[in-house]
């Protein structure tokens, strides 16, 4: 016999069960099969040659001399644009917060970026802005009688920040607009009434209630950030040379430019592994953020 | 109640999608590219479906790139989602000789000998034609006659590089924001490999030796891409390593470039009053040579085939049939005009005096496409087919790798020679993984 | 409406503030609303055009060529199914984590987060063999289930965050009253949590309605949604902006108009001083 408290508890572990095992299978068997790719020989364009190669698909990978770039662009994309989004995305939150003319309005622009389709953004940005002749930055430029910068050509993997940034700062501001909308504006009061300053009460009050919000925010534009390719694609297609390629963008180029499964099989390995010790890390440094 | 009035609509939505697939008549998928030619031709369809009313068309319609993704993923594991797909000259012997398409058997009256050799040649694998072209297209020296003039400059028939050099000197203006040449400097075999593939061939070059070895650090290889390099650098515009064709159009389009070697295809958007600022300011001439005029300008053609998985074959072919024969131009011409008739196809076409008249890149685009040869496109002989590619399965991967070095060097990041010699090892390292050599 | 607000320094300079900065967010996106009125010379005149004869031609170019409205209906089936569907799944899920934690709790989170670090493009091969063997190749259906596979583990997490915000003495209060595991979630959890499930929802509509890798590859004629439909328009050969603005602004602009009318229930769902 057990106790109605254990049955609940039962009951409330049940409810994990859809989702652990619909996942488990959407996992699992594509892990399984690009395991098994990566440790054969399979090239779309020659399907005939086949077989076990062992290790020769990753040391294909690993030993294109664009892998050490792809590692380190991968790393800096993610590391600045989950930088840029929280920061200006915690600023503008806590701007629009509290209420002002038009403050419905000003919300709606602001996240309205993130719905933009990947592929627009990037073409937006590249050809309407970025375009050292024609684009609005140089015509901002020359008419302050300045030199246009040429974004893709002279900083490729700034410009595929800014255009991530752009995307997912709305993000990050979405969700901290709604978790600030749960702060104890009695506490804010009774705080503003002790002559707190806005400092003292962003690091006391605010920070403690968004510590979560961000965890989880910095979370999931990692794992969307990891797997950037299509915004690299179109605008500078990884260069010039291998200035903006990243793992993905790799990857993406073994599977669907060189139809090579076995090596981009063996690359979507790696992209795991590398993903799982930049995971381990964020839970270190922000995972006690997840608890109360 | 609600959950259950929403699981309804929920199954509703799901067997009301699947139910217009299961029509009566054939129905015919096709993929294809979104470039202009093929949006009429999907306009003009229904003219098809109305000729034969049992079969019905269903377009796909994607820009190049995700198209040749999609096209091959599908059809290298058999997906059958397609029953015709465009590709290109590239795709076709590979994927003829493999057994993927089926081969192409046309009435007489469509008149295969019509087709122009050089495109019906690198169409077909082993004999049999494989893809029939919709519209094909060179590559040629389009530049701005008024600017030509005002610096006494005078293209006559296929000009040197070295004249080009000069004149894209003399054409420079960057104070009234006018760049003496643009070019391709986007990554990608398909981009700026396309033209300076040609643009070596004209210096001597080759990309493999009778071994298949690359010949990427050659002395041709290394003239090329220093005087392109060089050109670029001083007389073109800024941001030129992210430039391919639509890029550089919208610059010429604008009244920014003196001259533009690239697609035949764009003569007709520059000579477009409705999109182009210089449309009658514009002229041609053949793409420059330098140690040869071999291989000096490329040859496309955008096909149609059909798969081998296709269970809709028979219907297939009728369509192809329809929208490659000589009665599809003609109807083109008279309904839109014969300036945007799909060229680069039919001798017939560019025999017609309407044509004639009415494209006035048509001389220069016909002599292009005849003197570009497939089979024999370098100074030196070459295992290989194919102008401005190798038509191998391994040269997409080797494309895009030194590509992205090509740019590199544009962009000023490496020396020209430094980015030779990565692209050698990328290549080098292809060609071994494939087995060419140990 | 401006009566209702006390003026004085501070609102001023964050009102001009707030305003600035959200113009200048958002002017890519006019920018791109304004080219779509040009003709494709005047989209890529220098300088730009602000002053100039609207047309609506780039959007009849598109009706014409294209039938928007079957696009579209995909991309409400497949968007607003797959946010459904993912709810159903995640909020239990989210309120064992955060209300019934255990040891393990966190490791399967993560695990779960970690289903979406294999890149899409190396398991796109093995996805597409198994909808070709299942027959699902270029079907709403496919789609629909993929969507909320890809989207279910940040479901998860927007919605344990939320929860986490729930006070667990409001549940337990309920409990105390004899409330079962449904009337504790009706009454108290969704009431409270309502802000938190709609972002979580819409940020899911926005990310399907939006997700276009497995959309071009996985569909061919039927299923295509609207990022099939911008795809078609994005690079041919020949001047495009113009048109491809148009097409952008037809396929974001039902989730933007979407995303209008919500943001008020999005933001202001949770009001903690009801129950304090």
């Amino acid at each position: 016999m057990s106790s109605p408290d254990q049955e609940s508890r039962l009951t409330q572990r049940l409810l994990l069960t859809p989702a652990v095992s619909t996942l488990l299978l959407w996992m699992i068997v594509p892990l399984v099969m690009t395991i098994y790719f990566s440790f054969i020989r399979y090239n779309l364009m020659q399907p005939d040659a086949s077989g076990f190669v062992g290790w020769s698909n990753y040391e294909f990978f690993i030993t294109n001399p664009a892998f050490g770039d792809a590692v380190f662009n991968t790393l800096l994309l993610l590391g600045s644009v989950v930088i840029i989004t929280v920061t200006f995305g915690l600023a503008l939150a806590l701007l629009i917060n509290d209420p002002f003319p038009g403050q419905g309005l000003v919300r709606v622009l602001l996240i309205s970026p993130f719905f933009i389709m990947p592929t627009v953004n990037a073409l937006l940005w590249k050809h309407m802005m970025m375009n050292p002749i024609y684009g609005v930055l140089a015509q901002i430029s020359v008419f302050f009688g300045t030199e246009p910068i040429n974004w893709l050509q002279d900083l490729p993997l700034f410009s595929v920040i800014i255009m991530l940034s752009w995307q997912w700062m709305p993000f990050a501001c979405l969700i901290f607009i709604t978790s600030l909308q749960s702060m104890d504006k009695e506490q804010l009061e009774a705080s503003s009434l002790d002559g707190a300053t806005f400092w003292q009460q962003f690091r006391y009050l605010y920070l403690p209630h968004l510590a979560r919000p961000m965890s989880v925010v910095i979370m999931i534009e990692v794992i969307f950030l990891l797997s950037v390719f299509a915004e690299i694609f179109i605008t500078t297609s990884g260069g010039p040379g291998t200035a903006s390629t990243n793992l993905a963008y790799l990857i993406f180029a073994e599977a669907l430019l060189n139809f090579d499964v076995g090596a981009a099989s063996a690359g979507a390995v790696f992209a795991i592994i590398l993903a799982n010790i930049v995971a381990i890390f964020l839970i270190r440094m922000i995972g006690k953020n997840l608890e109360n | 109640m609600k959950i259950k009035q929403l699981a309804m609509a929920v199954a509703g939505a799901l067997t009301l999608s699947a139910a217009s697939i299961a029509s009566a008549e054939t129905e015919l998928v096709i993929a294809t590219v979104n470039n202009g030619h093929m949006i009429e031709m999907q306009k003009l369809s229904s003219k098809f479906e109305e000729a034969n009313p049992d079969i019905k068309l269903k377009w796909v319609t994607l820009e190049e790139g995700t198209l040749r993704q999609r096209v091959t993923t599908d059809i290298a594991t058999k997906g059958g989602q397609f029953d015709i797909m465009t590709i290109g000259m590239y795709e076709a012997p590979i994927w003829g000789k493999k057994g993927w398409l089926k081969p192409l058997e046309f009435d007489a009256s469509y008149d295969v000998e019509d087709i122009l050799p050089a495109v019906r040649d690198g169409l077909s694998a082993d004999g049999k034609l494989y893809a029939a072209p919709f519209y094909g297209e060179s590559s040629m020296l389009m530049y701005r006659k008024d600017l030509a003039d005002a610096a006494g400059i005078k293209f006559e028939g296929r000009p040197t590089w070295d004249q080009v050099a000069e004149a894209a000197e003399k054409m420079t203006d960057k104070d009234n924001g006018v760049y003496g040449i643009c070019l391709r400097g986007k990554p990608g075999w398909g981009d700026n490999m396309a033209f300076l593939t040609t643009m070596a061939n004209s210096y001597g070059a080759q990309w493999f030796d009778m071994d298949w070895k690359p010949q990427l650090t050659s002395e041709p290889w290394k003239n090329a891409i220093t005087d392109y390099v060089d050109m670029m650098t001083k007389f073109g515009p800024p941001g030129s390593s992210a430039n391919s064709f639509n890029e550089i159009l919208a610059l010429y389009n604008e009244g920014k470039c003196g001259m533009w070697i690239d697609a035949t295809i764009a003569a007709s958007f520059i000579t477009d009053p409705e999109q182009s600022k210089v449309a009658d300011k514009v002229a041609f001439a053949q793409a420059p040579q330098k140690a040869t005029d071999k291989g000096a300008n490329w040859l496309w053609a955008w096909s149609l085939a059909v798969p081998e998985s296709s269970k809709k074959s028979a219907e297939a072919m009728k369509f192809i049939e329809w929208a490659t024969s000589k009665d599809y131009i003609k109807m083109m011409g008279e309904e839109k005009g014969w300036g945007k008739v799909p060229t680069g196809t039919r001798a017939s076409t560019y025999a017609n005096e309407d044509f004639q008249k009415a494209a006035v890149f048509a001389d220069a685009e016909i002599a292009a496409i005849k003197s570009a040869n497939p089979n024999d496109s370098t100074l030196n002989e070459s295992p290989y087919v194919g102008v401005q590619f190798a038509a191998i399965p391994e040269f997409q991967a080797i494309g895009t790798a030194v590509g992205q070095q090509m740019s590199a060097a544009l962009a000023g990041k490496v020396s020209v020679e430094e980015a030779l010699e990565a692209a050698q090892k990328a290549a080098d390292r292809e060609m071994r993984r494939a087995g060419y050599y140990e | 409406m401006f009566g209702s607000y006390e003026w004085n320094k501070k609102l001023v300079i964050r009102t001009v503030a707030s305003w600035a900065l959200a113009l200048l967010v958002f002017f890519p996106i006019l920018f791109m609303l304004v080219t779509s009125f040009k003709t494709e010379l005047q989209a890529i005149a220098v300088p730009s055009l602000w002053v100039f004869e609207p047309t609506l031609e780039n959007y009849t170019e598109v009706q014409d060529r294209s039938d928007y409205l079957h696009f579209a209906w995909n991309s409400i089936i497949t968007s607003v199914l797959s946010t459904i569907l993912g709810l159903l799944i995640a909020v239990p899920a989210a309120y064992s984590f955060a209300f019934a934690p255990t040891k393990r709790s966190k490791d399967i989170m993560m695990w779960m987060l970690s289903t979406k670090m294999m890149p899409a493009v190396g398991a796109l091969i093995p996805i597409y063999v198994i909808c070709q063997k299942l027959g699902l190749l270029d079907s709403v259906f496919a789609l629909t289930i993929i969507f909320t596979m890809i989207n279910l583990p940040i479901m998860v997490w927007m919605l344990y965050s939320n929860f986490k915000d729930i006070p667990r003495e409001i549940l337990e209060a309920a409990r105390m009253d004899g409330a079962t595991l449904w009337d504790e979630f009706r009454q108290v959890l969704l009431p409270l949590s309502m802000g938190g499930i709609a972002s979580t929802g819409l940020l899911c509509l926005v990310l399907s309605w939006n997700e276009a890798f497995w959309v071009l590859n996985l569909t061919s004629a039927n299923a295509g949604t609207l990022a099939s439909l911008v795809a078609s328009y994005s690079s041919p050969e020949g001047l495009f902006w113009a048109k491809l603005s148009a097409v952008s602004v037809l396929a974001i602009g039902p989730i933007v108009v979407f995303g209008w009318f919500s943001q008020k229930q999005l933001v202001q769902g949770l009001t903690f001083g009801a129950v304090k």
